[in-house]
């Protein structure tokens, strides 16, 4: 039998769902407060190489296909660099690949002129760096367009501008959710709503601690394409885009209050930290032009690892804590399966089950220095 | 004691290096006469001004749409600074009743206090020159940014003589560094007539003024006058392309004849420069005989930012009340009398044809069958136009020139395409830097150490970096030993 899911966020985790479950040939709608991965599913670097991540083996093995599988152009390239400008950020990336070999993802320690073949732009001051054979990067605006195009493909449906304002519940399972459009029945929901999640939650008695953060990034003018654009160091995460541009995040977040609705989310003068950083890691990019900088607010738990979860019969909950971007072909599998089956097929999640987080003290986030500054 | 997340950016903002009671960005009539009447008050005042700006800039259209028609005069910046302080007097005046004038600095960037910005420690100016960026404080500023030109695209726009009507009076009022002689003016409004009325009195020769409307559109005796001095006044024009050299160009092609000519000037309007206010989040509203988006003001004047006031023509430009309207058949004009492949993104090379179609840039290579589906109708079918999004897809406005040359027909395109009214056109943000700067000159080369000490490539938490499988055992402990607070350096 075919059942109606309906998915609360079409943030880039909300949407794959969405695509897996359409695609097994399950009626779904997702609901979204404004346009399809406004958030910051498209504000993030397009980093697709978090391989602490269950889901990694999946995503990795997902990544190559999702273009035919979906229909629409990623921009996925494999591949990364990770280049080191003091003995120390060495000594780390060098612990970071006997990690990644251990583990079965290829990873090769490079000295300073390799890097600098692979990615032209970085500096001579480069000590050395080590590159991975896995992981790799997308361009995350298309991609999420890509899950919602492909989502619709499939007879999914999805409405933007349509917030959820609460779930409906009668028998210890949701049966529908509340829109301004009108009250929208269900078989099975799934909250993938970011920083949004855990208010919608609370009404059911399901606790999820989240503290969302602001981080920024900035974006130059293109410059030639390296054979590796995806280079990381300095402090940075980021990548050369397709078309050239260097898009760069990382340095420090604002923790902000908890609030309903449309998150505030300026730029601070930390763009010039940023841009110090960029222009020291390729310094051959120095005279490029910053265009643009933008910020995204980011949701974290207290460990900052995912809640992937099935509770309260027939509530699905998909939280990557910041991490969600590279991992989406895998996560919406996985919570696919969870909302069908009630397990994940293709590996172990169970260490990212909600119940961890029982008996956590009401202060967590006070005790964590997870709160807004005082204002100036 | 209360506990603080040593990777969050509390307390890592510096504060502005100088601070000023009252700032004034932009040295125009009436930037220039705020900064003497705060001046006069007994107010530390600093106004700024990005002229003469880098030719580099100027190359690429930022902040006027110059369309290479620069001498080499630009070259030389003293020269500039020169020709600046003789063409507006009242500099002199700002400078003897102690204005700190900084000419050739940009203003990139504004920071208030707002929710998301807690952490900032004042409001702040961001400015740069050639050479280096700085934070400046104030009590107030006061922001007379100006107009920047009203762009719209046609067969042939993206060549050398292409340009705007504040680029054209750029190059010859300010610079004195206008490098055609025969021009045909694009509109007959009042822009137009002055922009006339200043090449005439520069010795230049004019084509014609061309109108898109049935009749001329500008004062009648100083149209009289024009037409009395032998400038043809065209009227229910339809413009097919212009034509040129290796030098930009040379023949603008109307329906059944062509005009010589080296420059094409845009008279049609003139946008008010609301980016530095509008990046900073001031509240905008839409005012059709305004000039389109404008900052929300009191009656005093003052934004909805605190301490932020908008005076001059980046308040609003004084126009007849159906200007949106009037630039809306300009562009349905253009649009019906060009190829679909005409290009309306310069930067991004985006044609009309991929902006409406919502489809991916070229250099991704073919296009998957099923993009080829996908309109701007389908996706009007989930919303409203959302010029934002369709930017992420095609690009348009994605480049150097930072949308300045294409942020109106897009615009304009977009609401056509979805019935919408001129006023209701989709907007897209602005985002700081509000003019392109370079890395090394944006960067903040004298950054306090507590920025270096709490930086972590992301939030600065090792669980979240653990291998999954050693979640929980002892190897985790073994990796946070190793690799220390930030996991992922």
């Amino acid at each position: 039998m075919t059942n109606h899911v309906v998915i609360i966020g079409a943030g880039v985790t909300g949407l794959s769902t969405a695509w897996w479950l359409a695609r097994a040939g399950h009626a779904v709608t997702v609901l979204d407060k404004g346009v399809v991965g406004w958030e910051a599913s498209s504000r993030n670097g397009g980093g697709a190489s978090h391989y602490h991540s269950p889901l990694f083996a999946e995503e990795q093995r997902l990544w190559p296909l999702m273009d035919d599988l979906l229909g629409y152009p990623t921009e996925y390239v494999r591949g990364r660099v990770i280049a080191a400008l003091t003995e120390k950020q060495l000594t780390h990336y060098h612990y970071m690949a006997d990690m990644f070999l251990e583990l079965g993802y290829a990873t090769d320690r490079i000295e300073s002129a390799e890097c600098r073949a692979l990615s032209p732009l970085l500096s001579p001051a480069t000590l050395g760096g080590i590159r991975l054979h896995f992981g790799g990067h997308a361009n995350p605006q298309r991609t999420v367009q890509a899950y919602a195009w492909a989502t619709q493909d499939h007879g999914g449906r999805i409405l933007q501008h349509t917030p959820a304002l609460g779930l409906t519940t009668a028998g210890g399972r949701v049966t529908a959710v509340d829109t301004p459009r009108g009250r929208i029945g269900c078989d099975a929901v799934v909250i993938a709503a970011g920083p949004q999640s855990a208010a919608l939650l609370a009404p059911l008695g399901i606790e999820l601690p989240l503290a969302a953060a602001r981080a920024e990034m900035i974006v130059t003018e293109p410059a030639p394409l390296m054979p590796v654009g995806g280079v990381d160091g300095n402090g940075l995460y980021g990548r050369q885009t397709l078309r050239g541009n260097l898009a760069y995040g990382g340095g420090p977040h604002e923790w902000l209050a908890t609030e309903a609705g449309s998150p505030s989310r300026p730029t601070s003068p930390l763009s010039r930290n940023l841009a110090r950083r960029v222009a020291e890691l390729l310094p051959a990019a120095a005279k490029l032009r910053v265009i643009r900088s933008w910020a995204g607010v980011v949701e974290n738990t207290p460990d900052g690892r995912p809640v992937l979860d099935r509770v309260h019969d027939n509530v699905t909950i998909g939280i990557m804590s910041g991490v969600g971007f590279g991992l989406s072909p895998a996560s919406g599998h996985a919570l696919a399966d969870l909302v069908t089956d009630g397990r994940c097929s293709f590996a172990d999640i169970d260490k990212l089950r909600l119940a961890r987080f029982t008996g956590l003290a009401a202060d967590w986030r006070e005790t964590r220095g997870w709160f807004p500054a005082e204002a100036a | 004691m209360t506990i603080r997340d040593a990777f969050a950016i509390d307390g890592k903002l510096p504060l502005p290096t100088a601070r000023h009671d009252t700032i004034v960005v932009g040295a125009g009539a009436s930037g220039t006469a705020a900064a003497i009447a705060a001046a006069r008050a007994g107010q530390s005042v600093l106004l700024v001004d990005e002229n003469p700006v880098a030719p580099d800039l100027m190359r690429t259209d930022v902040p006027l749409f110059y369309g290479l028609r620069m001498t080499g005069a630009v070259e030389t910046p003293d020269r500039m600074v020169e020709t600046l302080l003789t063409t507006n007097p009242a500099l002199e005046t700002a400078i003897e009743l102690g204005v700190e004038v900084a000419l050739g600095t940009s203003a990139w960037g504004l920071y208030t206090p707002q929710p998301g910005l807690a952490a900032l420690p004042a409001p702040m100016l961001g400015l740069a020159d050639a050479t280096r960026s700085w934070l400046v404080g104030f009590d107030r500023l006061i922001v007379a940014a100006g107009a920047r030109d009203l762009v719209l695209g046609f067969p042939g726009w993206d060549q050398p003589g292409v340009m705007g009507a504040l680029g054209l009076a750029a190059l010859l009022g300010r610079y004195n560094a206008f490098a055609g002689r025969r021009i045909a003016i694009l509109g007959s409004g009042d822009l137009a007539l002055k922009t006339a009325e200043m090449a005439l009195a520069h010795g230049l020769d004019i084509a014609a003024l061309v109108e898109v409307r049935a009749t001329p559109q500008g004062d009648q005796a100083r149209t009289a006058a024009l037409a009395a001095a032998g400038v043809p006044i065209l009227t229910n024009a339809s413009i097919h392309r212009a034509e040129g050299g290796a030098n930009g160009v040379e023949r603008l092609f109307l329906a059944d004849h062509s005009l010589d000519c080296d420059t094409i000037c845009l008279a049609i309007g003139e946008v008010p420069a609301i980016e530095l206010l509008a990046a900073a989040g001031t509240r905008l509203e839409v005012a059709p005989a305004r000039g389109g988006h404008v900052p929300l003001l009191d009656t005093d004047g003052t934004t909805s930012l605190p301490g932020v006031a908008a005076i001059g023509r980046c308040a609003g430009i004084t126009g007849s009340a159906d200007t949106l309207a009037y630039r809306a058949e300009w562009a349905a004009m253009f649009a019906v009398a060009s190829p679909p492949d005409t290009i309306v993104c310069q930067c991004e090379a985006v044609t009309r044809d991929d902006l409406i179609g919502v489809q991916p840039p070229r250099y991704l290579g073919p296009r998957p069958p099923a993009i080829a589906c996908r309109t701007l109708a389908t996706l009007l079918a989930d919303g409203p136009p959302d010029q934002d999004q369709i930017k992420r897809l095609t690009r348009a406005g994605m480049g150097v020139c930072q949308g300045r040359r294409c942020r109106e027909q897009v615009a304009a395109l977009l609401a056509a395409a979805a019935g919408l009214p001129p006023e209701s056109a989709p907007f897209t943000g602005y985002r700081a830097p509000v003019r392109p700067i370079p890395l090394a000159v944006l960067a903040d080369w004298a950054e306090a150490p507590g920025m270096a000490d709490g930086w972590d490539v992301w939030f600065g938490l090792p669980a979240q970096w653990t291998p999954y499988r050693d979640i929980d055992t002892p190897r985790e402990a073994m990796h946070r030993a190793i690799l220390g607070g930030g996991g992922h350096l």
